[in-house]
């Protein structure tokens, strides 16, 4: 029943994203978001949500963290950070998923720095 | 001046990237204890406790010390050097929330089966997940809950169907050292597994 009642609680994803559903850049859970420019003040012209994400991601977070952190759903989250990107606000990080050779580079130094922690 | 320190900050920042590992397994096998020995952060973890409803739908009579279950997701995080994050996320623990898997898996390096030997048949169906879609190399991890196991790899392999070529490992999800160990193995297939992958032509 906890599980109902929080549902309820959610705000409507369709209030902040004007309807979309879908982000135009490739973000998933683990993709690391940073404000461009951190050093400057969020524009007026962003909704509250969307200031909250660029003053928190001036210290660079994954999309997870952000949801978290802000207590925001993170399919809304999702097309907000798309947003911001879209403006050259945030900058979308790079994501490794290993799936081509051309990452294995940068699997072999993940390995090499798990041997290092974990030993 | 103040912008040109942020500008050299932004340079050195933007080289950072990330990467995920997804940790897989049936209800109460552990999956978060996991997450929590091998995490630099406290898991972020949105669990519901369990309510006496939802006893009927999930068998704890073996764990009767497991008061909650993951509903969402949980995840936590390793910082592997200045540029590369890695982040850990476990899926939702019961069948009803498995809607949720297929955007979790996207873009994993790999993914870790923990596999508790005195429920496997819980396990089935996030091996059956993997050896289905084939998307991303996995591996099993047995849980040590009582420093042995009850079956065998071989009898867990034949048992659960995984294919030979996926490494099955023991380990106990409470130690952080033994975690980490999880995770290299991982890594180590994802590699080999690159490589064998990679076409010929």
């Amino acid at each position: 029943m906890s599980f109902r009642r929080r549902r309820s609680n959610r705000v409507r994803p369709f209030t902040f994203t004007g309807g979309r559903t879908r982000s135009r850049h490739p973000l998933m859970v683990q993709t690391l978001v940073s404000t461009s420019e951190p050093g400057q003040e969020p524009p007026g012209t962003l909704m509250p949500e969307s200031i909250n994400i660029y003053k928190l991601c001036r210290e660079t977070r994954s999309l997870a963290e952000v949801s978290a952190e802000l207590n925001i759903p993170l399919g809304v989250t999702q097309v907000l950070v798309s947003d911001l990107a879209e403006q050259d606000l945030v900058y979308i990080h790079p994501t490794i998923t290993g799936s081509s050779p051309s990452e294995n580079q940068v699997l072999e130094r993940a390995l090499r720095g798990l041997e290092r922690l974990f030993q | 001046m103040v912008s040109n320190d942020f500008s050299s900050d932004k340079r050195s920042n933007r080289k950072k990237m990330s990467s995920k590992i997804v940790i897989a397994g049936g209800f109460g096998a552990g999956k978060t204890t996991l997450v929590h020995s091998v995490s630099e952060i406290p898991p972020v973890t949105t669990e519901a406790i369990m309510t006496e409803a939802s006893i009927g739908h999930d068998d704890n009579s073996i764990t009767p010390d497991k008061t909650t279950t993951t509903v969402a997701m949980d995840f936590g995080r390793i910082t592997i050097d200045d540029e590369l994050v890695m982040y850990m996320f476990g899926t939702p623990g019961q069948a009803r929330f498995w809607f949720m898997w297929d955007d979790l898996v996207r873009g994993a390096v790999g993914a870790v089966v923990v596999v508790d030997c005195r429920r496997l048949a819980d396990s089935f169906d996030a091996v059956d997940y993997f050896e289905t879609n084939k998307r991303i190399p996995y591996i099993v991890a047995l849980n040590k809950f009582e420093g042995q196991l009850d079956y065998t790899s071989d009898q867990v392999r034949e048992a659960l169907e995984v294919s030979p070529e996926v490494p099955i490992i023991d380990f106990d999800a409470r130690s952080r050292l033994s975690g980490g160990e999880v995770l290299k193995a991982l890594l180590r297939y994802a590699l080999e597994h690159n490589r064998t992958s990679e076409p010929v032509a």
